[in-house]
């Protein structure tokens, strides 16, 4: 296997494209990562989506989009993970250059959440889960995790206060990016005294809507010395039902994908210099950092609260706002993660760069963490 | 939701019945290829218990399509005196007066209604124990 690096990052700004359609969306992510990589000479096309077949009533979105970029000819095909989408095209497309069986690949995320209603919106990100047992109940995927946040609260004693401050910080690192889809400070009060969403949750400690495009160009770490290394990446899945699991504070894929991650990159959490987590939800975002092995089980939301999380702290994370902030285009969350840590150890992450970054760790769920993708980057 | 779909499920929705491991024991809610605690494919059908304890709860108050008419209503993580646990909806209880540990009973009730002309679906539901 020979080393991969991330040639080049495209990112559109995640938004409510009312006038954009996928392959808009999606050329524009792709044509800034080919112009970063300086080649658009590929020979496979990744692309990873959730939500078209419902949301666009749209399927093959390989040839699709292959054709609206002029590449016809070349194998294409998309990935599908859920919202890890992302995390897990980019394993394929790693894998593919790796193994030498691609020298120039295109991983691409597209989703384009703006055209549903609320409702339906909220429907395919419960087809994540079962549809017989789990979605039959009219559970949706915020009240899969208002379930583990009431649990952690009782079981920890983290307050209330504590685990929303995630989503303060994620809109405090946004401020001046430019692809990010809130990039404004927002109050503690503020989220406290938002709506409940699914009782505990806020609706400000989730995620929103948006519409979205990231993309990276991935070549052999020696054709492109200007790239990122991709030091190690890794998928897991852990059991599919919450109920199924005997601790519900604990996502079992994101320990095995990121023990894998760690044991090939050779690195250590402690050796990580920022790290971007899928906060779907604010206690998505504590119970990610704690599996991720960055804080103990149960002490994440008093780490967030006092302000390790920070750009300046122990473990930067979401430092361009993440999934809260930034915004969180499901099946292109991914790859705006893995572009995000690139720009980061490139040093082009202006006002939101984190100094010195070298080694940079991205985390991608799928469902209520039964799938997950890490990925960790080095500067060489 | 199509007849033959929905006719599957109904045995294990309409009367809570899962799966006994002949090896060691574990039971699987719902019904699956392997038992979750060791592996074996040897598996009977086996009744839950229709009582336990909710070991968590919400309140979603933005409910997904076709579940629109019935928000805000209450899911529950139950433990099962049997140790299953199970997502549900909990039923017959205003949220201001639930507990955590609070102990609840199956119920059979209306899941939801496709449309003017679809099916009508049932399954169980829980709710608080008179004992």
């Amino acid at each position: 296997m020979r080393a991969v690096a991330v040639a080049g990052v495209g990112l559109t700004k995640v938004s409510e494209h009312w006038e954009k359609g996928l392959k808009e969306l999606f050329t524009d992510a792709a044509h800034k990562a080919f112009e970063d990589a300086g080649t658009k000479e590929i020979d496979a096309l990744y692309i990873a989506n959730m939500g078209a077949p419902i949301l666009q009533e749209q399927m093959h979105l390989g040839a699709m989009l292959a054709d609206a970029l002029g590449m016809r000819g070349v194998p294409a095909l998309s990935v599908g993970a859920a919202s890890a989408s992302g995390g897990v095209a980019f394993h394929e497309g790693v894998k593919a250059v790796a193994s030498g069986f691609a020298d120039c690949v295109l991983v691409g995320g597209v989703e384009k959440m703006s055209d549903g209603l609320p409702e339906d919106v909220l429907s395919v990100l419960a087809m994540a889960e079962d549809q017989e047992y789990t979605a039959y109940t009219g559970v949706t995927n915020t009240g899969l995790n208002a379930l583990i946040h009431r649990n952690y609260m009782e079981t920890y004693g983290a307050t209330a206060e504590e685990i929303a401050m995630f989503a303060v910080r994620g809109h405090e690192h946004a401020v001046g990016s430019k692809h990010s889809q809130y990039p404004f400070k927002v109050a503690i009060d503020r989220v406290l005294a938002s709506p409940m969403e699914a009782d505990p949750i806020h609706m400000l400690e989730c995620s929103g809507v948006g519409d979205g495009a990231a993309a990276v160009v991935l070549m052999p770490a020696d054709k492109a010395p200007e790239g990122v290394e991709v030091a190690a990446m890794s998928v897991a899945t852990g059991p599919y039902y919450l109920a199924g699991r005997k601790d519900i504070l604990t996502f079992d894929a994101v320990k095995t994908a990121a023990e894998r991650a760690y044991k090939t990159a050779g690195v250590t959490p402690e050796e990580v210099d920022l790290v971007e987590v899928h906060d779907e939800t604010t206690i998505a975002g504590v119970v990610s950092l704690e599996d991720l092995g960055f804080v103990e089980k149960g002490k994440g939301a008093a780490f967030v609260a006092d302000g390790c999380t920070l750009r300046g702290g122990e473990v930067p994370t979401n430092t361009f706002g993440g999934l809260k902030a930034r915004g969180h285009p499901l099946g292109a969350t991914g790859l705006y993660q893995v572009g995000e840590v690139a720009l980061q150890l490139q040093g082009r992450a202006g006002p939101c760069q984190v100094e010195g970054a070298r080694v940079g760790l991205a985390e991608s769920l799928g469902g209520l963490g039964s799938t997950c993708a890490v990925t960790i980057l080095r500067r060489s | 939701m199509s007849v033959p779909r929905y006719w599957r499920e109904t045995k294990y929705r309409y009367r809570l019945i899962g799966q006994m491991c002949a090896q060691c024991g574990g039971v699987n809610f719902p019904r699956s290829g392997v038992c979750s605690a060791c592996g074996s494919a040897d598996l009977e059908e086996a009744k839950l218990a229709e009582t336990g304890h909710v070991v968590s709860w919400t309140v979603v108050r933005n409910p997904p399509a076709d579940y629109t008419v019935y928000a805000p209503y209450l899911v529950a993580l139950v433990e099962l005196d049997d140790g299953v646990r199970l997502l549900t909806q909990l039923v017959d209880i205003e949220p201001i007066k639930m507990k955590t540990g609070m102990r609840v009973e199956a119920a059979f009730r209306r899941v939801k209604v496709d449309g003017d002309s679809g099916i009508i679906e049932y399954g169980y539901k829980f709710r608080p124990l008179i004992e």
